[in-house]
């Protein structure tokens, strides 16, 4: 079973986003960049199907710029047999994209797409549900447990109030939530073996995909800051407090 | 110009999300309806004709509905479509499930997360963990929304709006449902509640979680809460997770205990009217936020809350 795995490279998960002064977006000079998340849980996963036997082939794949090639790197070194990128300086849309993995799903027909629920720059949560509409795929979106059986993924998906179990036919996207498994360290030799894995580099304009904004950045500002209020004393302090304001 | 609102529910009452994203639905502007779809919709549309301002309720009954599959959700929806100006879904688990299917069936951006209308195409939006919040402007005709209810007030009642039922999709033919644990409590709602008492890494077990935490939610008839910390270590199942990943809350009082107040945690409570933090580091980044703060071990200081609480 071919598994693809679209990877972001994101600001790392440890630095706090800045607003540019101009409004114009977050401050991303000079700031660390890594692999989102949710996206190393999903190279995980599919290193883990390619170690029990179920998985053949990891394909990753990224939609960005030329420095997007360290963050395919890092899957490369995690355990992907190969890696894609398309190649752009545009900021995209989560359904752009949908629409640009949808092309690279056609030429390299996977068997599952297996990616994160979310990236920690937009915070769409959305990518994996759209890719799975427009190739007319089922979805198991939030995943905390996936195995592969009988051409079919059983899914257990973190719902409001608990958890939900689907099956779902493959071929089938699947987006990881945090619980889904704990990502691993790339070793030193891994890393080194990574470098001599095939990279494949592709211009987004050779698709000929749609990738038009449909949404205009109007401003990015700095949510209004909550300060510091007053420390306490003792329990009973607390509670004379929270009485006084009125919310006890 | 018409707008069409996803209600949430659980198969059997409205949930007061519903309401508050009926107010983001009338600060669009146009006239409102709301779409109740999944299984025992008769009493579930009854409730939503009764909020305030909606010109007609729609139900559509089936068991796949009723099990929240999100191929289901977007045949459904994309096939009323034709009639609204902009569909929006209250960001909940499962409308971040199935809302941006129909925005890709759509061709149209899904503007996830709303928490502020500015105008019928301009709307603000939570990134980077709610570090920045973005305004953008949609060219889109349709406009799809995830909106998060707790940046709403909930509409009024007092309505009474007709009911009509709209015919349920096929099922699915590729994605079979096949059981999902709900955890039953007798607690308030996490993302409705008045007051939530969250517990974190510091809790060191289940075990202490469950004797710290839950009595003290017990009574003040609050719900539980929990850092990402204290879920990722077991001490707590993963629908309590308050933070930019697990659920955004924003109650009366936050009572935050043993938390040290990581970004993600703060993204999803700092919106609280009233935060309180109770930690024995004085240094931990939860006090930052927090409108009275205790230094304190939690163990001595919440069988302390709960005697002067009395």
């Amino acid at each position: 079973m071919k598994v693809l795995v679209p990877v972001k490279r994101v600001i790392d998960y440890n630095v706090k986003a800045r607003v540019k002064a101009d409004q114009t977006g977050v401050d991303l000079a000079n700031v660390k960049m890594s692999m989102n998340p949710f996206c190393e849980i999903a190279v995980e996963e599919a290193v883990r199907l390619k170690e029990k036997g179920v998985a053949t082939e990891i394909v990753a794949v990224s939609v960005g710029p030329t420095q997007a090639q360290e963050t395919l790197r890092t899957a490369l070194a995690m355990g992907a047999d190969r890696a894609i990128l398309i190649q752009t300086d545009q900021d995209l849309e989560p359904l752009a994209i949908a629409k640009v993995l949808k092309a690279v799903v056609a030429e390299e027909s996977p068997e599952l797409v297996l990616m994160g629920k979310q990236a920690i720059d937009g915070d769409n949560n959305a990518t994996g549900q759209m890719l799975a509409a427009l190739l007319d795929w089922p979805q198991a979106a939030f995943a905390s447990e996936v195995v592969i059986e009988g051409g079919k993924a059983k899914v257990t998906r973190e719902v409001d109030g608990g958890l939900q179990t689907l099956n779902v036919d493959l071929p089938a996207v699947v987006t990881a939530d945090l619980r889904l498994n704990e990502p691993r360290y790339a070793s030193l030799p891994n890393i080194m073996k990574a470098k001599k894995k095939p990279l494949d580099v592709k211009e987004l304009g050779s698709l000929g995909v749609d990738t038009a904004a449909k949404l205009k950045v109007v401003k990015v500002t700095e949510p209004a800051k909550r300060s510091a209020g007053i420390k306490v004393e003792t329990a009973g302090d607390l509670v004379a407090k929270l009485k006084t304001a009125g919310v006890l | 110009m018409a707008v069409l609102v996803i209600a949430d529910h659980d198969n059997a009452t409205l949930k007061d999300n519903t309401h508050k994203v009926v107010t983001a639905a009338q600060a669009i502007g146009g006239d409102v309806d709301i779409l109740v779809a999944g299984t025992n919709t008769g009493a579930i549309a009854a409730e939503a004709a009764k909020i305030a301002g909606v010109r007609k309720v729609l139900t559509a009954d089936s068991a796949e509905l009723g099990q929240g599959l999100a191929e289901a959700f977007q045949d459904l929806i994309v096939g009323l479509a034709g009639g609204y100006d902009a569909i929006l879904t209250p960001a909940t688990t499962q409308g971040k499930n199935f809302s941006p299917r129909v925005a890709a069936k759509l061709d149209v951006a899904q503007i996830s997360d709303v928490i502020e209308v500015v105008s019928a195409d301009t709307f603000v939006r939570p990134i980077y963990a709610g570090n920045a919040l973005e305004t953008v402007q949609s060219s889109d005709a349709k406009k799809v929304l995830t909106v998060r209810p707790t940046a709403f007030k909930a509409a009024a009642e007092g309505g009474s709006a007709s009911v009509e039922s709209a015919s349920a999709p096929a099922a699915p033919a590729k994605t079979h449902f096949v059981g999902q644990e709900i955890v039953k409590s007798a607690r308030p709602d996490l993302g409705a509640a008045k007051i939530v008492v969250s517990g974190g890494r510091a809790m060191g077990s289940a075990e202490e979680f469950q004797k710290v935490i839950e009595p003290l939610a017990d009574k003040l008839g609050a719900a539980v809460g929990a850092s990402r910390a204290a879920v990722d270590a077991g001490y707590a199942p993963n629908d309590y997770q308050v933070g930019q990943t697990g659920k955004v809350v924003a109650p009366q009082l936050y009572i935050a205990i043993g938390i040290s107040g990581a970004i993600q945690h703060l993204a999803g409570m700092k919106d609280s009217k009233v935060i309180v933090a109770i930690n024995k580091d004085p240094d931990a980044p939860i006090f930052q936020v927090a409108d009275y703060g205790l230094v304190a071990d939690y163990k001595a200081a919440v069988p302390e809350l709960m005697s002067a609480l009395g």
